[in-house]
């Protein structure tokens, strides 16, 4: 009988286990010890501990690695393993959860919805990536999107009195539990062909088969359908528009970034680790996806005068960026998803900072009209604000643009020209309405909206975003070397 | 005699879902959902998965299908007026959804060209003590997070559902 | 007179093709159907015809494996109907009713 639960097993569940401790132990000190509204403040630093411990965990497997030299290593026989990538994606999430747990202090305040639940959730929801990133057999996997999903129906219904959140939530509820439904049979179509649901077990039986199996087709039919839809690419991505306009804005901010990433490493665990043999079933399909994105993502965008929905859209064009670093596959193509999700995380985040920071009692402040000649009424968020949507656009020298780079290089290489021209000519576009918005901000007259009074937490994320989006712009050296350690393989 | 409580109750579940979907009446589809979970608890069986399907019964048919009715109840949902969407919809997703089927049953019909007969009794791997053995020693680790999630689903119940405050 | 031969046992694609039934019919009632319970019925119903493949394969493999699967979905429907209703319990609490095509502030 083998021993179960070992040393190794402990050491990479550790990151997990401490932001379900934290989770937990944030809701108990909620109900039994802080449980005045005025107190409730302290539990984002409860929160920020439990996230650098689960950090100092995550260092110690990175720290590890290193020393062993070991390309990777493997627990819960075979269910769970831990390398550079799944270090890398964890390393995303935490910087996305603490970015959102000390811009949300002040929105739910605005709101009048100050739980401590929030930030348990938070640290829940991480849980779930952690196995979403690190998970190598479809139990865990399928166990992780749902206690990631879960939270986020949770969390995207937030503001219970607030019909737009419930709505949300709602629609966000139906059409996730429905693509759960086809990932569900996906998964059970690859335990069919391969009698077992461990993935490197998986790929040893699929490299065997025959790339023309129809069986093996369905499977990756339905699998890919239930992953876009997490991930949010067309033509799945009808549930990201409302989900986002309706969500609280901190919450859309982390559906946005973690949410996306935790998606796309299962993406690219399953397509290009235990699925690669088999390119030639899924690529077009993925192409087709890819095309549909970014044709819908910004072109939809352009006539949006909501924000919040208008970042919906681009972030479903984002999806398609990332996506062309999974056609193409090869180590500049992974390297550029890599980077690309580390540096959404930050302009992305920053984007969402700016509107939080914009609301105001009464006052929503998700109109393109709502940022009118905000230059003069608080330069600093125009300025910023600016950065993050050049960022986002992709213009050199911010960090959107070391992202774009890598993606196009590695397209380039593996010679798919006509995507790479494609998704040049859509950049363009792009970067047509996040002009809309700097010109709304820079040249039309001022409207009424006061000034804002940014808080501590708000401060401090606008320093850490701004400062990342320009460093990796400036200097992207470290985190491309940092991405080439994430290398699968 | 496998072959007769095959089709017997394979007829009752499809007849059972058919209904879920036509049935105007909220009460009536969730009655006829919890005939569908029957009848496939029957089929688990026939399949030698005794565990899986005294799980169904109690937990599907049991506890989700009781929140179902309880929250219908609840809302004091009646017949809907027109229970259908658009005609456009429905012409559209109808031959989609018989593409689907179609498809799904000539690729299963050829990826197994010689499917063995499924004979009660010739697996008999299904029993809550082999169910056991691999939910705590190779499935472990699924099984400690589904803790968490159902951690959750709690605190979401309560946190959605609660009263406002002051 | 011989006696009418009964088969005796049906092959293990009839239990997969009553799945994909199962499964389409779900999937119809999902598209379909306007009230909010009834949909979330439909989605139920999707997963318990992929528990049904499960356990067929499982017992294709000889394997308890796909059992296991099908019991953590069980546990996934479970917690996401706890949570879904209670979402859906607040979406009639602010607006007074649950047909899909009623609720649409946010537009589409």
């Amino acid at each position: 009988m083998n021993q179960f639960y070992t040393p190794t097993d402990h050491f990479s569940l550790l990151p997990a286990l401490l932001l379900a401790l934290f989770g937990c132990a944030i809701l108990m000190l909620d109900f039994f010890v802080l449980p005045h509204p005025r107190q409730k403040r302290w539990l984002i630093f409860f929160a920020l501990l439990g996230e650098f411990f689960a950090g100092l965990a995550l260092y110690r497997q990175y720290r590890f690695l290193e020393d062993q030299s070991i390309p990777a290593l493997r627990a819960f026989s075979d269910g769970l393993i831990i390398d550079g990538f799944s270090i890398f994606f964890n390393a995303i999430f935490v910087a996305a959860a603490v970015l959102v747990a000390i811009i949300s202090y002040r929105y739910l305040e605005v709101e009048g919805e100050h739980h401590g639940e929030f930030y348990g959730l938070i640290l829940l929801a991480q849980c779930g990536m952690y196995f979403l990133a690190s998970g190598t057999e479809l139990v865990t996997i399928f166990i992780g999107i749902e206690l990631m999903a879960v939270t986020f129906y949770i969390l995207v219904g937030f503001l219970r009195s607030d019909r737009r959140s419930n709505e949300a939530a709602m629609k966000y509820l139906l059409l996730g539990a429905f693509s759960s439904g086809f990932l569900a049979y996906g998964f059970s179509l690859l335990y069919a062909i391969t009698g077992s649901t461990r993935l490197p077990k998986i790929a040893a039986e699929l490299a065997q088969r025959p790339a023309t199996d129809p069986l093996l087709l369905l499977a990756i039919v339905t699998t890919l359908v239930g992953l876009l839809f997490k991930v949010g690419a067309a033509p799945f991505h009808m549930w990201a528009p409302d989900a986002y306009e309706g969500a609280p804005t901190p919450v859309t901010a982390y559906l946005s970034v973690a949410s996306k990433a935790a998606s796309v490493a299962v993406l690219v665990r399953l397509f290009l680790g235990t699925l690669a043999p088999h390119r030639i079933n899924w690529e077009p399909m993925l192409a087709v996806a890819v095309v549909l994105s970014l044709t819908i993502g910004n072109f939809s965008a352009l006539s949006q005068t909501n924000l919040k929905r208008l970042l919906a859209f681009s972030s479903i064009s984002h999806a398609g960026y990332i996506l062309l670093g999974l056609i193409a596959g090869n180590r500049t193509g992974l390297t550029g998803i890599c980077i690309y999700l580390f540096v959404y995380t930050f302009m992305n985040t920053g984007a969402f900072l700016v509107l939080i920071s914009l609301r105001q009692k009464g006052m929503t402040g998700d109109d393109i009209d709502d940022l009118n000649g905000l230059i003069h009424r608080s330069p600093g968020h125009a300025l910023l604000m600016a950065l993050f949507l050049l960022s986002l656009g992709g213009i050199p020298p911010t960090a959107g643009f070391i992202a774009k780079y890598y993606i196009f290089l590695s397209l380039v290489e593996t010679g798919h020209y006509a995507l790479a021209i494609t998704a040049a000519l859509f950049v363009a576009v792009s970067i047509y309405y996040y002009f809309r918005i700097v010109r709304a901000m820079f040249l039309n007259e001022a409207g009424q909206l006061l000034p804002a009074l940014p808080g501590w937490g708000a401060r401090v994320g606008f320093a850490v975003t701004a400062l990342a989006t320009l460093a990796i712009g400036l200097y992207p050296e470290p985190i491309i070397r940092f991405a080439g350690t994430s290398l699968l393989r | 005699m496998d072959a007769i409580l095959f089709f017997l109750f394979a007829a009752i579940a499809v007849v059972s879902a058919i209904n879920v979907v036509v049935q105007r009446h909220p009460i009536s589809s969730a009655l006829s959902l919890v005939g569908v979970m029957g009848s496939l608890a029957v089929l688990y069986l026939l399949l030698g998965a005794e565990f899986i399907a005294a799980a169904q019964m109690i937990v599907y048919a049991g506890a989700i299908m009781v929140l179902f009715v309880f929250v219908i109840m609840l809302l004091n949902a009646g017949a809907e007026k027109s229970p259908r969407k658009g005609w456009i919809l429905t012409a559209v997703a109808m031959p989609l959804l018989v593409l689907f089927l179609g498809m799904v049953s000539y690729i299963i019909q050829r990826g197994f060209p010689n499917a063995p007969l499924v004979v009660f009794g010739q697996f008999t791997g299904g029993s809550p003590k082999d169910v056991g053995m691999a939910l705590f020693t190779r499935y472990l680790l699924p099984f400690e997070i589904t803790s968490v999630l159902i951690l959750i689903a709690i605190i979401g119940a309560v946190v959605l559902a609660r009263k406002e405050m002051e | 007179m011989p006696p009418i031969p009964l088969p005796t046992a049906v092959p293990l694609t009839y239990y997969l093709i009553l799945s994909a039934i199962l499964f389409a019919l779900g999937v119809a009632g999902f598209l379909f159907r306007k009230s909010l319970i009834t949909v979330f019925m439909s989605i139920e119903l999707m997963l318990n015809a992929v528990n049904l493949t499960f356990v067929t394969f499982s017992y294709q493999h000889k394997q308890v494996d796909g059992h296991l699967f099908t019991f953590f979905v069980m546990v996934v429907a479970a917690a996401e109907a706890a949570v879904g209703l209670a979402i859906i319990l607040t979406v009639f609490k602010n607006r007074g009713t649950l047909a899909v095509d009623e609720i649409d502030s946010l537009k589409l």
